[in-house]
This record gives structure tokens, C-alpha cells and sequence, in this order.
């Protein structure tokens, strides 16, 4: 497959992706049991104010003209109004907009945190594979994928603010602040990475290059770093790339935990006040950065290496 | 393919053993209610007769554990079951089928992926104000069977270029007796895997949900002890560690076994991690 068949193909299967998104967002708030009005107005309203707010909501028209009207807040660029009272409320997307920035922070983070520590503990595992040093490592990674991220988030909290006062605590701003929450983001990612790297590395280094390159003579320092690493790591960096989108449903409790404003915290906010037009927007944004992110990651790697572009 | 499961596999069986047994009998051997409390016995630490101590309500803390252990063996053998009959049928009849009906249900699929983890489940129970377990198990349901229809699409996909395979449809067997005769049983091995690592996964996203406060709005639920855990976490930060290692547990024996399950089903990978 050539360069631009790769590209219009995986260009269009991101965007049937989106569209697809697009539709489930919709269908949310239609699907499943119960009366979003009832639920907004906590089931008490008299029948003027229900008509009101079905009305504000678009749910008095056919399916059809709520799902255009929907698309249409999409096309316009708002997202939809907050009802009951859209005149008084910024649109979605502002709401949006005004948090997304905290919560990519969180997930650029957590993607740091998880790439700064997979690396070095895959490398000493898949190097010196057998010893304590391999067993640690494993035990670190089944760890971090297995604990709850929750827990992890408050028992960081409870050691590194409560016991020691390190680091700054729940609703604190400024750059430290962040370095609790990242590590709690970023460590599921973490222990995948450093797995995928021990596995990657190791297959590397039993290759022909690899005996090569240390027949020559070279250091082993230079070989691993220089020779092995590099082929190495292209799974692990798609995997770390890919993996954006969990990290961003880690931000989602991570920002619970630490009382952050973000994208999840406006998501909860909005499931608790009953404000569809927010829970739909959040998802839609979330969902659109993943699906965006993962189409960028996929191109680069088809550019980089031309056996995907074949796949 | 070897008999045997390798030995953290065997720990893995074990370890979840122990939380299917505890799920099963854990309510009878409970000492105390979970739900009622004496409010003269809040925030007790270990003793002879609250063996994990007491909750802000006076709730004994081992009670809520052995409850909890019932309502998530629940919803995961639920959620493992029907996500796995499906995913694996859906799977099957892409994979089978092939041509547009593959292509239809891929793009399907790749919609499903496109929400990042407990996206969907949570866009899906926050759509009622109380949800409870039957919609926890339906929202986790509806994403839960991806994984194994990709499984069972690329099993078959292998699968139907295979002799038996060949030699079956050229008996004139039905494309419904090749799947279910012939491809189903054979998409089963690598089913299991998936099915062991299902099972941690949707007691993290269940507590996760919980959590939240989209869970079913029982006291002890694990999900729900954390919450209560992280309200008096200042107070008593022992308690949030206890429904913590009960879920690392559970996802611990299930990776451990899902990975055991993987190097018995395909010795190829034996030793890689």
C-alpha cells in the first residue's frame, strides 16, 4: 500500500470513527431507561416548567430533527446549551474548553511519569533477566496495573502530604501540585510500558544484529543502548501513544481524588446536576481526542515503518 | 499444548479461587450484619471481635469485605459470561462471513474502541439517578464483549483456511454447524484468557464506577468502601486499605492466570512477559 492509500485509509476510518461516536454520544441520552426531564427537574416540576425544559432540550421534536439539531451544536462549534436556562449559561464547549487544558496537562503528565519510569526498569529487566533485579521489576508491574487507581491516588496523598508534607495536597495549584496526580495517572501506563520494554528488549537482543554488533567488539553499554533500544522501543512508543486515551479515563478519577478541575470533574459535576448537553459534549471531546490521537499515532508509525502500511 | 499451567498461573487459579469461595460463602461466614453499625463502636481498630476493625458507622469492616466479595463475584461472572457469549459469537460471524459483514462489524468495533476505558459506562449509568446492579452489568456488558469478538474474529479468521475446516463445508455442514461444531470450540482456548483477565478488569472498572458514585447504592459494595475510606481517610487511613487489596488481589489473580492460561494455550509466548 502506498504512502496516500495508507493515509486517505486510516484518515477515513478515523473518521467514520468520529461520525460513530458522534451517533453513541447521541444516543446516551435516548437509549437508556428513565425520563432525562424528571430526572433534571427531580421529578416535582409542574407541567409549565416541564414543558420548558423539554422544549430548552430539543425533546418535544422528532428524533430525527433532535439528532440534526445535536449535529448541528457540533457543526456550530457550542456543543449545545446548559438547560434550563441556556441564556444565562455559557455553551458546552466553553464549559468544555475552560477545563480541557487542566486535564491534558494531567494525561501529558501521567504519559511523562509512565515513559521516564517504564523505561529505565524494562531495560535493567530485559538485561538482566533471571536475577532479583527482573523479579523486582515484574513484581513492581503486576503491581501497578493490579492496584486500584484510586487507591493509589489517595495513599500517595496520605504519604507524600499527609505524612511527610513533600508535596502539595488536594486543591493546590502550581506545578508541583501536579507530580502526586501524574504518578497516580501515569502508573497503570507505567507497568505496561516497562513489561512491553522487557519483552521488546529481550526479543531484540537475541537477534543476529545484536551478536553482530557485540562480535565487532562494541561495549555492551553501546549495544544495548545504541543498537537494541532503538528497534526496541518503536512497539513500546505506538503502545505508550495509544494508551493516551486510558490515561484520560484515569484523569476522569485521579481529578475526583485531588479535587482538580478538569474534563472529569465537569463530567461528574454534569452527571450529578443532571446536564445532559455537558455529559454528552464531555464524552464526544474525550472520545474525538482518543479516536484523533490514535490516528496520529498509527500514521506515524505507517510512515516510519512500511511493513504496518502493508498489515 | 501443554496440560499444565505454569506456576504463577497456578497462583493466579488460586488467588481467584479463594475470592470465588469467599464470593459464594463470604455472607455466611460474615460475623456481622454490613449494613447496620454500632455508632458506640466507630473507627475500632483490630480486635478479637472486629478482626479488621470498624467503619464510621460502627459497621465491622470484615463483614463489608465478605458482602462486597458476593455482590463482585456478581457482577464479574455476569459480565465475563455475557460479554464472552457474545463477543465470541459476533466475532465468529465476522470472522467467518468475511467480506462486507466482517468489514460492517470491524467498523462497528473500532466505534466501540474509540471511548477510552470506563468512558462508556460511565455515559451509560449516568443516565439514571440511581443506578443499580442490573444496570452496572448491562453498562459494563456493553463494551465488555470488544475484546473477545476481536479475539474470536482473528481465531477464525486463521481457523477457516484449516483442513477441518474445508473438509466440513465440503460435507455440506451449514455455516451455522461449521461455526458452532467446528470454529467455536477451537476460538475457546484463547476465550479463556481473556475471560480470566475480564474478570479483573470489570472489578477495577466496577469499584472505579463506584467510586465515582455511579455505582449501585449499596454500603458495601468494595467500590463504595473506598469512597467511605477516602472520607475519613484523615481519621483512619487504615480502613481504604483493605477493600484497596481486595480488588489488587482479585486483578492480580486474574492477570497471573490469564497470563498462565496464554502460555498453556500458546507455547510460543512461554516466558515472555
Amino acid at each position: 500500500m502506498s504512502i496516500g492509500s495508507f493515509l486517505l485509509r486510516r484518515l477515513g476510518s478515523g473518521a467514520l470513527a468520529i461520525v460513530g461516536v458522534s451517533i453513541l454520544a447521541f444516543a446516551f441520552l435516548h437509549l437508556v431507561p428513565g425520563d432525562p426531564v424528571d430526572q433534571l427537574s427531580g421529578g416535582e416540576a409542574t407541567p409549565q416548567q416541564r414543558a420548558k425544559i423539554e422544549h430548552c432540550m430539543g425533546l418535544d421534536r422528532p428524533l430525527e430533527v433532535q439528532f440534526a439539531r445535536f449535529l448541528g451544536h457540533i457543526v456550530d462549534g457550542t456543543l449545545g446549551h446548559q438547560c434550563p436556562d441556556p441564556e444565562n449559561k455559557p455553551t458546552v464547549a466553553a464549559r468544555i474548553a475552560e477545563v480541557l487544558p487542566h486535564t491534558i496537562w494531567l494525561a501529558l503528565a501521567g504519559m511523562v511519569v509512565a515513559v521516564v519510569l517504564a523505561l529505565p526498569l524494562g531495560v535493567v529487566a530485559a538485561v538482566r533477566r533471571g536475577t532479583w533485579v527482573d523479579t523486582f521489576a515484574t513484581v513492581t508491574a503486576l503491581s501497578g496495573v493490579s492496584i486500584p487507581i484510586m487507591v493509589l491516588a489517595e495513599l500517595g496523598l496520605l504519604v507524600f502530604f499527609v505524612d511527610l508534607g513533600w508535596l502539595p495536597g488536594p486543591t493546590e495549584t502550581g506545578p508541583a501540585a501536579l507530580i502526586l496526580p501524574a504518578l497516580a495517572v501515569g502508573t497503570h501506563l507505567m507497568a505496561m510500558l516497562a513489561r512491553m520494554t522487557r519483552s521488546s528488549l529481550s526479543e531484540v537482543l537475541g537477534e543476529d544484529y545484536v551478536r553482530t554488533a557485540r562480535a565487532k567488539g562494541l561495549g555492551e553499554r553501546r549495544v544495548i543502548y545504541l543498537h537494541a533500544l532503538r528497534n526496541a522501543l518503536l512497539p513500546v512508543i505506538t503502545t505508550a501513544g495509544l494508551q493516551f486515551g486510558s490515561l484520560l479515563s484515569g484523569a476522569i478519577i485521579v481529578e475526583k481524588v485531588f479535587d482538580r478541575p478538569g474534563l472529569g470533574t465537569t463530567l461528574l459535576d454534569a452527571i450529578l446536576e443532571r446536564d445532559y448537553p455537558v455529559v454528552q459534549g464531555c464524552v464526544l471531546v474525550i472520545a474525538v481526542i482518543y479516536v484523533v490521537v490514535n490516528m496520529l499515532v498509527d500514521l506515524a508509525y505507517g510512515i516510519a515503518d512500511p511493513r504496518i502500511r502493508r498489515a | 499444548m501443554t496440560r499444565r499451567l505454569t506456576p504463577s498461573g497456578r497462583v493466579g487459579l488460586v488467588m481467584l479461587g479463594a475470592f470465588v469461595v469467599l464470593g459464594v460463602f463470604g455472607p455466611y461466614l460474615a460475623p456481622y450484619a454490613p449494613d447496620r453499625g454500632d455508632l458506640a463502636e466507630r473507627f475500632l481498630h483490630a480486635s478479637s471481635s472486629h478482626w479488621l476493625g470498624t467503619d464510621a458507622a460502627g459497621i465491622d469492616t470484615l463483614s463489608q469485605l465478605l458482602y462486597g466479595a458476593r455482590e463482585a463475584l456478581i457482577i464479574s461472572l455476569t459480565v465475563v459470561a455475557i460479554s464472552s457469549v457474545l463477543g465470541v459469537l459476533y466475532g465468529t460471524v465476522a470472522g467467518w462471513f468475511g467480506g462486507w459483514v466482517d468489514e460492517l462489524a470491524m467498523r462497528i468495533v473500532d466505534v466501540m474502541m474509540a471511548f477510552p476505558g470506563i468512558l462508556m459506562n460511565i455515559a451509560i449509568v449516568a443516565a439514571v439517578a440511581r443506578p443499580g446492579t442490573g444496570l452496572m452489568i448491562a453498562a459494563l456488558c456493553a463494551n465488555g464483549w470488544v475484546s473477545y469478538a476481536r479475539v474470536a474474529r482473528g481465531e477464525v479468521l486463521a481457523l477457516r483456511e484449516r483442513d477441518f475446516v474445508a473438509a466440513a463445508v465440503a460435507l455440506g455442514a451449514s455455516n451455522r454447524r461449521v461455526m458452532l461444531r467446528y470454529l467455536v470450540p477451537n476460538v475457546l482456548g484463547p476465550t479463556f484468557v481473556q475471560m480470566a483477565f475480564g474478570f479483573g478488569s470489570v472489578i477495577m472498572v466496577e469499584a472505579s464506577l463506584s467510586f465515582l458514585g455511579l455505582g449501585p447504592q449499596l454500603p458495601y459494595t468494595w467500590g463504595a468502601m473506598l469512597v467511605q475510606g477516602t472520607t475519613f481517610i484523615w481519621k483512619m487511613p487504615s480502613y481504604i486499605l483493605f477493600p484497596g487489596a481486595a480488588i489488587t488481589w482479585v486483578v492480580i489473580g486474574a492477570n497471573l492466570l490469564s497470563d498462565g492460561l496464554r502460555d498453556r494455550y500458546d507455547p510460543r509466548r512461554r516466558g515472555r512477559v
